[in-house]
Order: structure tokens, then C-alpha cells, then sequence
């Protein structure tokens, strides 16, 4: 009978205290109190904006559609810069993540071209949409630019990571039949990757449609100008009008790109 | 049939249905492009002096302005408060909305759909626009960049939570629930042990994430080093704009490593 208990001691406890969790967890309490204090966050003020909360609210309602074809040429510039910076974004990302994958390319290739890459995902879209406003002037242009630069960011490191998970099977087998580089590319390469990487481009169209709704803010181009227009205005219930037509839009577009990657699943 | 029958027929990969699906994809594809380029509104004027401009551009970048340096790093350091601030109230709201959305924890039709519903809304509404509107609220400053930070993170989060939840093995949750454990039992020593790398590796990931957004809030005064890149920006002081964005790339680049570092040993 000893024997059972002492085996029982000598077990592990299941459901162990973890000290060094319950310290970890004390550590993120302490460090944000001192966050709170350093930001200057007080209930006072905390209670103080619901009140404005509730009178921003009540402005905001009824959302306001009488200058609906201002929102309507504003959407269509958010959607071709968000469509032309896509299919601009991938055609450069193609080669920049195929340059980028450590198994097909050596390494005097491929360390730059991860570079880069980090190089463009290291801004946001808006800051980059600053720096282009100032280099081709105002409009939608500048907003496509910077646009196709975050879609290199995102697509090309996606792709070098999907053409790195390949099977080599396959492009061994295409190359022992003599086929050059591009033939191995378009027949080893390129079947294995096709459905992963349309994948990354309807994501990557979601997320430009998202961010070609903001690079207006800094002149960019698109509905986000409207957008802040009317913010600085105080027409808050033509902001609310904006951004539901915003978000209904990208709604849309995220089932359209969920039956694309079924389609080519 | 013989065997030449066998040999003659066309063999294909796809089904027509697919085929059919296909084409449509690549004809809308190719549509959308064309009639955004033929009618997007482009000034060309404007290119004719592009390179110089660029030109000019970092030309007065160079040298950055020594004396930009402190007030950058001060804002930055609100930068990083606000990201992981917003970030952890983000997942304590998050992993409410998180349990309401996984099925096998809330068996309840209505209760996931409005989970989801909070989740899309959350994402589609961009860090900026979320500032904007907390600004309104609560004035300009962190408080709306921190609660923006949150607001935007929640459907992030509380996404990959809930499909977390959902992967989860069911062995040891009927387990507990044979051994007469309560809900809340249920969920701290059933489902947490299994989701906590998945919970960790989430977090780091919408830090990391809110790190970059949270430099842009101060455009629209939401606080944060972006505060110091609009006052620069509106002064044209371009050696003063090169500080900052020197600032924030370093930052990122620091936070990717450190995240890819503490991913690597956490999972």
C-alpha cells in the first residue's frame, strides 16, 4: 500500500503550477500599467470620449448617399489602382521570388533578392505612397506605385517560400530529359505551384483593395480622398455612407476570391 | 471498345465544369485589367519630371539631421507602447469573440455567425480609417492609436483563434468532460494546452504586424512616431523625414528577427 503512494509522489503533478508562466504573466500586468501611465491613458479620459463617442455616433446616423456619385467615382479609382498595382505586382514578383528561392538559384542571387524584398515590406503602403506622391505628383498613379511596391513585398516572399516547398521529383525528372532552364521552369516548376500562388494573388488583390481605399488620405488617389474630405469637414454621416460601401465592397470581393482559389484548387 | 478506341480518345486533366470555371477566371482576369487602364485617370505631365524629382527627393534627404534624432526615438518608443498595448487588448477581446466563433466550443449557428460578422468588420476597416474615428472620439493622441491598433487586430486574432479552437483533438476534451470537469476546466486544461503554440505564434505575428501599422497612425494624429513624420513632412524638412523612416526600418527589421527568433523556439 506504501508502494502505490510512494510511487504517486514520485510522479509528476498533472496539472502543475508553472511558476515561471505565473512571473511571465505578472511581467506583461506590470509592463502595462507602465505602458498606460507613459501614454497618458486615464479613465477620466476614457470616460470622457464615450460621451463624445455617443454624439459622433449620433451624427454619423442616418448614413448620408446624396452625393452618391462622388462615392462612385471615388470606388472605381480605388478599384483600378487596386487592380493595376495586382497584376503590375505579380508580374514583377514572378521573377523577383524566383530569384529569391534558395533551391533553384545560388546564393549571389538570391541573398539580394531577399533583400529587396524585406527592403518592401519593411513601409507602409502608406508611407511609400508619401514618397511617390512627392516623385510623379497627386493622383492615382502614385497610389498604384505604391501599391505594386507592397505587393512585391508580400507576393514575391510567398512565392520563393512556395517554389523552396516544391518536390525536386519533378524537376529532376523534366531535366533529365535534356530541357532547358525555362522549359524546367514551365514544366517542373510552374505545375506545382500554379494553385498556391493564384491563392497569394486574390489575397493580395483583397489586401490592395483595402489600402487603395487609403492612399487618398496622402493623395494618393481613390475613395480614401472623399474619405477624409468629408472627416475634415465633420459630414460624419457621409463618412458612415463611405465606409460601408467600403466595407460591402471588400465583402464582395473576399467571396469572388474564395471561388477563384476553389476554382483552382 | 479496342484498344487504337482506347488510344484515340483525348484525355484530359480537368473537367469541363473546371475548364469552364477557369476561363471564366482568367476572361474576368484580363477584363478587369483592361478597363482599369483604359480609363484610370493619370496625369502625365506629372511623369515627364519624375526622375528628377526623385532626384531631388533624396538629395535633400542627405545628410539626415542629427538633431531629429531624440525626438524620433521618443516617439518611437510611443510607437512601440502603442503596438503592444493594442495588441494585448486586442486578444482579450479577441478570445471571447474567438470561442463564440469556433463551432466545436459554441454548437451555436447565430452566436458563430456573429462572431464572424464582428471579424469581418474589424478587418475591413483599415488601421487608418479605425484611427480616424477614435481620433473623433477620444481626441488626438495614443489612446485613439492604441484602441485603434485593438480594433483593427480583433478579426486578425480572433480568426486564426477560433480556427486554433476548431483544430483542437477532441480525445482529451471528452476526457475532462467524462471526468465531469466544468466549461471553464474544459477550456484551461483542454483546449489551452493545445492552442497555446498556435495563441503565442498569433500574437507575435499581429505584433509584429501592428508595429508597422501603428508608425503610420500619427498622420492622422493618432500618435506615434508617424506624428513626427507628418510635423517633418508638412515642413518639407526631407532631412528630417529620412531620420524617420531610417527609424522605422530598423524597427521592423528588428521585430521580424526577434519575432522569427521566439517563433522558432516557442513552436
Amino acid at each position: 500500500m506504501s508502494d502505490v503512494a510512494n510511487q504517486n509522489a514520485d510522479r509528476p503533478k498533472p496539472f502543475a503550477v508553472n511558476w515561471g508562466a505565473r512571473l511571465g504573466w505578472c511581467l506583461l500586468a506590470l509592463y502595462l500599467v507602465y505602458a498606460c501611465a507613459q501614454l497618458g491613458f486615464s479613465p477620466a479620459r476614457f470616460s470622457a470620449g464615450l460621451e463624445h463617442g455617443q454624439r459622433f455616433l449620433e451624427r454619423m446616423f442616418p448614413p448620408n448617399f446624396t452625393r452618391w456619385q462622388l462615392i462612385a467615382s471615388g470606388i472605381a479609382e480605388s478599384l483600378q489602382i487596386a487592380v493595376i498595382a495586382t497584376f503590375a505586382g505579380i508580374l514583377v514578383s514572378l521573377p523577383i521570388g524566383l530569384m529569391a528561392s534558395r533551391n533553384l538559384m545560388p546564393g549571389w542571387i538570391s541573398w539580394p533578392a531577399r533583400g529587396f524584398i524585406a527592403l518592401c515590406r519593411s513601409f507602409h503602403p502608406i508611407i511609400v505612397a508619401i514618397l511617390f506622391v512627392k516623385a510623379i505628383g497627386f493622383g492615382a498613379l502614385a497610389g498604384v506605385m505604391a501599391l505594386i511596391v507592397a505587393s512585391i513585398g508580400f507576393i514575391s516572399k510567398l512565392f520563393a517560400e512556395a517554389i523552396e516547398e516544391i518536390s525536386a521529383k519533378q524537376v529532376e525528372a523534366v531535366r533529365a530529359t535534356g530541357a532547358g532552364f525555362l522549359s524546367v521552369l514551365i514544366m517542373g516548376v510552374q505545375p506545382q505551384v500554379l494553385p498556391r500562388f493564384i491563392g497569394f494573388a486574390t489575397y493580395q488583390l483583397d489586401s490592395n483593395l483595402r489600402n487603395s481605399t487609403m492612399v487618398g488620405i496622402v493623395g494618393g488617389g481613390g475613395i480614401g480622398a472623399s474619405l477624409f474630405t468629408a472627416y475634415q469637414r465633420f459630414d460624419f454621416d457621409v463618412v458612415l455612407a463611405i465606409l460601408i460601401v467600403i466595407v460591402s465592397l471588400i465583402m464582395l470581393a473576399e467571396i469572388l476570391s474564395g471561388w477563384a482559389r476553389k476554382v483552382f484548387q | 471498345m479496342t484498344v487504337t478506341e482506347h488510344l484515340d480518345r483525348e484525355w484530359q486533366r480537368f473537367t469541363p465544369l473546371k475548364r469552364l470555371s477557369r476561363f471564366a477566371f482568367y476572361l474576368f482576369a484580363v477584363a478587369a485589367l483592361v478597363i482599369s487602364v483604359r480609363t484610370i485617370d493619370v496625369i502625365p505631365e506629372f511623369l515627364y519630371d519624375a526622375p528628377e524629382q526623385m532626384a531631388d527627393l533624396f538629395r535633400r534627404m542627405w545628410p539626415l539631421d542629427p538633431n531629429y534624432i531624440k525626438p524620433t526615438i521618443t516617439s518611437l518608443i510611443e510607437t512601440l507602447h502603442i503596438a503592444t498595448v493594442g495588441t494585448v487588448i486586442a486578444i482579450v477581446l479577441a478570445v471571447p469573440v474567438g470561442l463564440l466563433a469556433a463551432r466545436n466550443v459554441t454548437p451555436s449557428l447565430p452566436l458563430n455567425l456573429f462572431a464572424k460578422f464582428v471579424f469581418v468588420t474589424s478587418r475591413s476597416i483599415n488601421s487608418l480609417v479605425w484611427a480616424l474615428l477614435f481620433v473623433a472620439v477620444f481626441g488626438p493622441g495614443p489612446l485613439a492609436g492604441t484602441i485603434a491598433i485593438a480594433f483593427r487586430s480583433i478579426g486578425f486574432t480572433g480568426k486564426l483563434f477560433a480556427e486554433a479552437l476548431e483544430e483542437a483533438n477532441q480525445g482529451s476534451i471528452e476526457a475532462l468532460t467524462a471526468a465531469g470537469a466544468s466549461k471553464f476546466s474544459i477550456l484551461l486544461l483542454g483546449y489551452w494546452p493545445q492552442v497555446r503554440p498556435a495563441f503565442w505564434s498569433i500574437a507575435l505575428f499581429r505584433w509584429d504586424i501592428n508595429i508597422r501599422e501603428s508608425a503610420v497612425l500619427g498622420l492622422v494624429g493618432a500618435g506615434g512616431i508617424g506624428v513626427a513624420l507628418e510635423t517633418a513632412l508638412n515642413l518639407l524638412y526631407w532631412d528630417q523625414v529620412a531620420v524617420v523612416l531610417l527609424a522605422i526600418f530598423v524597427v521592423v527589421i528588428l521585430a521580424e528577427i526577434i519575432v522569427t527568433q521566439v517563433r522558432a523556439k516557442v513552436l
